[in-house]
């Protein structure tokens, strides 16, 4: 067995939250690069050039890429040979986030109550915390910062068997075509299919850690991200929403089984500024 | 084209603008989102006075985060500006002449934009970092006791934005998506 003080996730959260919104991942980057090359659209190359520039600030000054630091979502994959020690394990992560936003000079975007008191609860908490228990003694956590922007152009959809991939491609490129210019392309879609309404979704986000350009290892499923990819770039949005012939960076597209009566499909789009930054303990 | 903007702005300055053009504003712009529009909207349906003039200014949708030491402001990108589509046309009928956000608006504020004789500009998305070297100085200018909502006052030089929708109705989001759509 083997034992963590959770002070250290605190830590590790905080690190990783700040790491996030101040450094764009390589992968991220390069996406950008490889996009300048492909972008047809001198506006829109003007609008990836900008993007590169802004991540080259934010890392150098310290100042968040986006204003919109996020709401936290946190994965994290827990051996069921290890024994935590200290705080809960939710409140020890939760110490993660305030701490990034207090260290950080984060923005606060989290309020308590969405139905009734829309108060900000001032310290970016709490966040969303996704736990999954594995074999083994390992313990990896995945911090991913969720901008609203293109969180609320995200959709999902419980369609029919019968719908098939076309349904689900269909459904797929409207969710994009309905986003426009409002979830800030070049865009990256985390796509999670099957399970019921709740897997879907969670599933979705999941799909978001996937590195840009990182093929899904199905190859059946990776021709399925190709073609959507290329039907989503066909709809001309473009960098910025300006017009363009970039509109999608990557598509991460992930499968679980289903019910024989079901195919639900969710559709979470990540803005340009992709931030997440993962590690082990 | 680029055109250099220096609020306040006349119609004669937004007149000549068109969908597609950059522009660079130097001057002072004022920040405004969600809770400042809705306090702004119901002052304005009151007939009553508003805490700063409106006439010949521009309007920022943004919530900065919280600036560390020795900065004037910490990241400041454009928030989507569809949820400020509502309160709007209020806003339009007192004399503002620029807006600046991301993402598309409502025909009702594509109208407005026409009858009051003024332009929609987006700023990109996701550079919070670059915009906010563009300001050189942030004060509060009305409901401070709304914190990252409140108005302020921003001091910008050469801050740059792209005409997306003209006073004549020309819209680049339409135009440019029809430009590069390919036909399935």
């Amino acid at each position: 067995m083997r034992e963590i003080e959770t002070t250290a996730v605190t830590d590790l959260v905080s690190r990783f939250y700040q790491e996030a919104n101040f450094s764009l991942p390589a992968d991220v980057l390069a996406a950008f690069q490889n996009a300048l090359h492909s972008e047809k659209s001198p506006q829109g190359r003007k609008v990836l050039e900008t993007l590169l520039e802004n991540a080259d600030i934010a890392a150098r000054r310290r100042v968040p890429l986006c204003q919109d630091t996020g709401l936290a979502v946190v994965f994290v994959r827990i051996g069921q040979e290890v024994h935590l020690i200290g705080n809960p394990l939710a409140e020890a992560i939760n110490d993660g986030v305030a701490k990034a936003h207090r260290e950080g000079y984060l923005r606060a975007s989290v309020i308590s109550s969405p139905c009734f008191r829309r108060e900000n609860t001032g310290d970016n908490t709490p966040a969303v915390i996704h736990v999954e228990i594995v074999p083994g003694e390992p313990f990896d956590i995945a911090v991913l910062p969720k901008g609203a922007g293109s969180e609320n152009m995200s959709r999902l959809l419980m369609l029919k068997p019968a719908d098939g991939l076309t349904g689900l491609i269909d459904f797929v490129v409207e969710t994009v075509e309905i986003a426009g210019a409002k979830p800030c392309p070049p865009i990256f879609l985390g796509i999670g299919v099957g399970g019921t309404m709740d897997r879907a979704a969670a599933l979705s986000k999941q799909a978001l850690l996937r590195p840009a350009g990182e093929a899904n290892v199905d190859l059946k499923l990776a021709d399925l991200e190709q073609e959507i990819l290329a039907r989503v770039n066909a709809l001309g949005i473009g960098p910025g929403g300006l017009g363009g012939t970039v509109t999608c960076l990557g598509v991460a597209l992930e499968e679980v089984p289903c019910h024989i009566a079901s195919l639900p499909v969710a559709v979470n789009i990540q803005c340009n500024c992709a931030r997440r930054a993962s590690g082990s303990l | 084209m680029t055109v250099n903007l220096n609020p306040p702005l006349s119609a004669g300055d937004i007149a000549d603008l068109k969908a597609g053009d950059e522009v660079l504003i130097t001057g002072i712009i004022y920040t405004a989102r969600d809770a400042a529009h809705q306090k702004l909207a119901e002052l304005i349906e009151q007939q009553q006075d508003l805490p700063l003039e409106l006439e010949g200014q521009v309007i920022y949708y943004v919530g900065p985060t919280p600036p560390s030491p020795g900065r004037a402001v910490g990241s400041a990108g454009p928030t989507t500006s569809s949820r400020m589509d509502s309160y709007t046309p209020a806003i339009l009928s007192k004399g503002v002449r620029a807006t600046i956000g991301k993402g598309e608006r409502s025909e009702e504020v594509i109208a407005a934009l026409r009858s009051h004789s003024a332009v929609y500009l987006a700023a990109v998305g996701g550079a919070g970092a670059l915009l906010a070297e563009k300001i050189v100085a942030a004060s509060p200018a009305a409901y401070p006791e709304l914190g990252p909502e409140a108005i302020y006052r921003f001091e910008v030089k050469d801050f740059p934005a792209v005409v997306v929708i003209d006073s004549h109705g020309g819209n680049l989001y339409n135009s440019g998506r029809k430009r590069y759509r390919q036909q399935a």
